[in-house]
């Protein structure tokens, strides 16, 4: 730093301003102790990432702040970012008033506010979101706006971990529904990625249905990446709810939960009849794309593909 | 899903035996109502049982149906790759209002498709099973079907209308034991299996009727739908009873000696008309029980209606979606499925009533199957009462030999031009010259039954068969026979003699001319319809 002001030609700071100087001066009790050796530390309270204690964010008044978010300022921006058409929501009529977990496919930072402006009611008002614990919550200020914005709740993705689980596992059996990306994370280049076991595990556990849910578009709009979006149009299709069969496993059922998205995919880009017939022959289109080099899988993507080439010749 | 303990015991229908304590009661009159205070300690009200609690697991209901059906095979094991598959449903003459969606045809047909979807069908047609009533619009279709439905199969064609007049699209089976021809759609005929999906919102509906009229053209529908038929039908609303079933039984002997494997899906609704709740639902309460909040809603909506212009009064009518809930779903052999059909139809309309009254009266709604998202002229008006409601008896007429029908309709002199043309020339040429309908039949129904311009405008436009108006006024011919009189309150008093009627335009001027046939102080029984009954007269 010293090299760099003294390039720049700053004036030299005195060294009785120094901040090292000045904090170095103090000492105990006016700055922390130290521990000392051979003393185990004491073990520090993490208060952010998965620890972060979401319970306010459940409690009537930030839930009533929550609804004037989503039905004001976040459906503003989604017609006006993302013009949904949404589908298949008439699958869902005939659902008792119990909790329902909805898994969707995951391109954007969108998806959640899509997803919550567009899930119907019962369920939208009484909703937790599984969002990343080292991302969503790295920080009181993050943690605290995405509780409150979306009534997110932390997962861990970067180690194995009860307690997510779990207080997913409890919050259901209170009647909250939940949203949650069982990819773990957004698309890198597009493409989806394999489902986890985590939505699948949770309904084996909670007894709760799950709804396949396929969002297409979102990437377009900002896609992983970027930081300012670019409005497009988006498509949210709801499938029939899955439950697990008695003797599918956690890692089954999510295949499954991941095939039935993928025959939404189809049904979108061609139609109901046809997405059907593929997906009970085994035909649908995977939404991992091909096993291929980087090129041809974003050339795979077509006109999904987040960039469109900029014309370079007029239309003759 | 009804959750409400009320709507999981509805109150049966009953007969009010009407009192001074009685409060007047509501008719309905077209696009609007009325309150007849009626007289009392002779007057007889039968009203409509309550809505029946609704099947609480529809899309399993339907699975199980398709899954176990009555004395057929389940329907996967009837569904092979390479087969022609057929699916035909009925038009959009049912339900009536439409119902919210989505509607039962959508569900139904869904889950059939599904089934087909895993056995690897993939030549699939839908047809709109109209026989001579108009085509259904795009937006009809998609209310029924639903867009996943019609977004799949109508822009390759596989989704349409039938077509009674294509002379490539029609075959003949054959003929019964009765001499009766047996036509056909050609595609159904020609399919491995033609699966036809029902809505029976009434008795009538169903059964052989659905494939033998629904998918049928004027040769095969002319042998029942006549003058003799109608007026040997006691009522077509009692299928062992009614001479136009036993014609579409015969039949459908022939569809099943020589037609395709049929299998049929039947669904019945409950009477949630008007709802449990919102601003209609004061139209399935029984008038003494009419709340404050009620009689509030009805006070304005009448002001409202009132004042409103009769085209803004159709509109906010037709938009109106009943919350009909399924109330049972049967499906395999036609005939076991259709005698299942009608013990939960008779469930829900039937109402015991004693003996036959001096004079009938009903208020005539806004709607009849013939016209949905149309105009209600006069001679629908006719067909409505004459035809619907008063065959709504099993046993004997509501109505004595020679006794008087009030009705309660505005009857104007107004008409669709597009769904109704040949309505047109029926009612300003020919009904100016008779009214008895033998002599039209004789005289003129093959002339428009044949007549090119109708049959260009039912292929290609959306008119409902030149031939219909005649069948409209054969359904009202038992009536017609029967009935000393004919009154119509507050109706349009040209159009109503046009019919051979009499206007009146009080309800006490009604009686007052029906006291000229059936005496100074005869016996009234109401019919408190819809919500639908159906009295089973002893």
């Amino acid at each position: 730093m010293s090299k760099l002001a003294k390039q720049l030609g700053l004036p030299k700071i005195p060294a009785a301003l120094s901040v090292r100087r000045l904090f170095g001066a103090l000492d105990f009790p006016l700055r922390a102790p130290s521990t000392p050796k051979g003393v185990a530390p004491k073990p520090q309270i993490r208060t952010t990432g998965g620890d972060y204690d979401t319970s306010w964010a459940r409690k009537r008044p930030a839930r009533i702040a929550r609804a004037a978010i989503v039905e004001g300022p976040m459906r503003l921006a989604v017609a006006g970012l993302a013009a949904p058409e949404r589908n298949g929501a008439d699958r869902l009529l005939d659902l008792p008033d119990e909790p329902l977990i909805f898994a969707a496919n995951h391109h954007s930072h969108l998806d959640t506010p899509l997803m919550l402006t567009s899930i119907p009611e019962p369920w939208r008002h009484k909703m937790i979101v599984g969002a990343a614990a080292d991302y969503f919550f790295g920080t009181k200020v993050t943690a605290a706006l995405s509780s409150l914005a979306m009534g997110a709740i932390p997962i861990e993705r970067t180690k194995i971990e009860r307690r997510s689980a779990n207080l997913a596992a409890d919050l259901i059996g209170e009647g909250w529904s939940l949203l949650i990306f069982p990819e773990g994370g957004r698309s890198p280049d597009g493409w989806g990625q394999p489902f986890r076991g985590g939505a699948a595990f949770l309904a084996a556990k909670t007894g709760v249905p799950v709804v396949p849910v396929h969002l297409a578009g979102t990437g377009r709009i900002l896609r992983k990446g970027r930081s300012v979006p670019r409005p497009s149009t988006t498509s949210v299709t709801f499938g029939r709810p899955l439950t697990p069969a008695p003797d599918e496993n956690a890692n089954r059922f999510a295949a499954r939960i991941e095939r039935e998205v993928a025959a939404l995919a189809d049904e979108v880009t061609t139609d109901w009849y046809t997405a059907r017939r593929r997906a009970y022959a085994g035909d649908s289109p995977d939404l991992t794309g091909p096993e291929s080099g980087r090129w041809r899988r974003a050339w795979a993507l077509g006109d999904r593909r987040a960039t469109k080439r900029r014309r370079t010749w007029p239309d003759i | 899903m009804a959750t409400d303990p009320r709507r999981q015991a509805p109150r049966p229908g009953f007969v009010l035996n009407v009192d001074r304590q009685t409060p007047p009661i509501l008719f309905h009159h077209g696009d609007n109502f009325r309150l007849e205070k009626l007289p009392a300690d002779r007057t007889r009200v039968i009203y409509p049982a309550e809505p029946l609690p609704g099947l609480p697991d529809p899309e399993g209901s339907i699975r199980d149906a398709l899954l176990n059906p009555i004395d057929d095979d389940p329907l996967p094991s009837l569904l092979k790759p390479g087969m022609k598959l057929t699916i035909a449903f009925d038009d959009l003459s049912l339900p009536l209002p439409s119902m919210r969606k989505p509607d039962i045809r959508q569900r139904i047909i869904e889950q059939v498709l599904d089934m087909a979807a895993a056995a690897g069908v993939d030549d699939v047609h839908l047809i709109a099973a109209l026989a001579l009533h108009r085509r259904m619009t795009e937006d009809e279709l998609r209310h029924a079907l639903g867009d996943r439905v019609y977004d799949a199969f109508a822009p390759q064609g596989a989704l349409y209308n039938h077509d009674a007049e294509d002379p490539d699209g029609m075959v003949e089976l054959g003929l019964t034991r009765h001499d009766e021809q047996v036509t056909m759609n050609k595609r159904a005929a020609e399919s491995d299996l033609v699966v036809y999906v029902n809505l029976n919102i009434v008795s009538m509906d169903g059964g052989w009727k659905s494939t033998a009229t629904g998918l049928s053209g004027y040769s095969g529908i002319r042998h029942h739908h006549n003058v003799a038929t109608m007026r040997e039908s006691k009522s077509f609303m009692d299928r062992h009873s009614s001479e136009l079933h036993h014609s579409n039984w015969r039949q459908g002997e022939v569809i099943k000696n020589h037609g395709p494997r049929i299998f049929q899906i039947e669904t019945t609704i409950n009477n949630n008309t008007f709802g449990y709740d919102g601003p209609l639902s004061v139209l399935q309460k029984r008038e003494w029980e009419w709340t404050a909040r009620d009689r509030a809603t009805f006070m304005g909506m009448k002001k409202g209606l009132d004042v409103m212009p009769s085209s803004a009064r159709r509109q906010i009518f037709n938009s109106w979606k009943a919350p009909y809930e399924l109330t049972s779903v049967q499906a395999g052999n036609v005939e076991s499925v259709h005698e299942v059909t009608l013990e939960h139809c008779f469930k829900q309309h039937l109402v015991p009533v004693e003996g036959q009254t001096d004079v009938l009266t009903f208020g005539l709604p806004y709607i009849c199957p013939y016209n949905v998202n149309s105009v209600m002229n006069p001679i629908l008006v006719m067909c409505l009462g004459l035809g619907y409601f008063f065959n709504m008896y099993r046993g004997k007429p509501l109505v004595r030999e020679g006794g008087v029908l009030i009705m309660s309709h505005p009857t104007p002199w107004e008409f669709h031009p597009v769904h109704h043309p040949s309505y047109i020339d029926f009612f300003e040429q020919l009904l100016a010259e008779t009214t008895d309908p033998v002599e039209l039949e004789q005289k003129y129904e093959k002339q428009f039954a044949e007549d090119e311009w109708y049959i260009h405008l039912y292929r290609t436009s959306y008119a409902y068969h030149g031939v219909h108006p005649f069948y409209m006024w054969y359904w009202g011919a038992h009536a017609l026979q029967w009935l000393g009189r004919v009154i119509i309150v507050g109706g349009h008093p040209r159009s109503v003699r046009r019919l051979g009627f009499q206007p009146a335009s009080t309800m006490q001027d009604a009686l007052e001319m029906a006291s000229d046939v059936v005496g100074s102080s005869p016996s009234i029984t109401h019919l408190h319809n819809p919500p639908i009954l159906m009295a089973d007269v002893t």
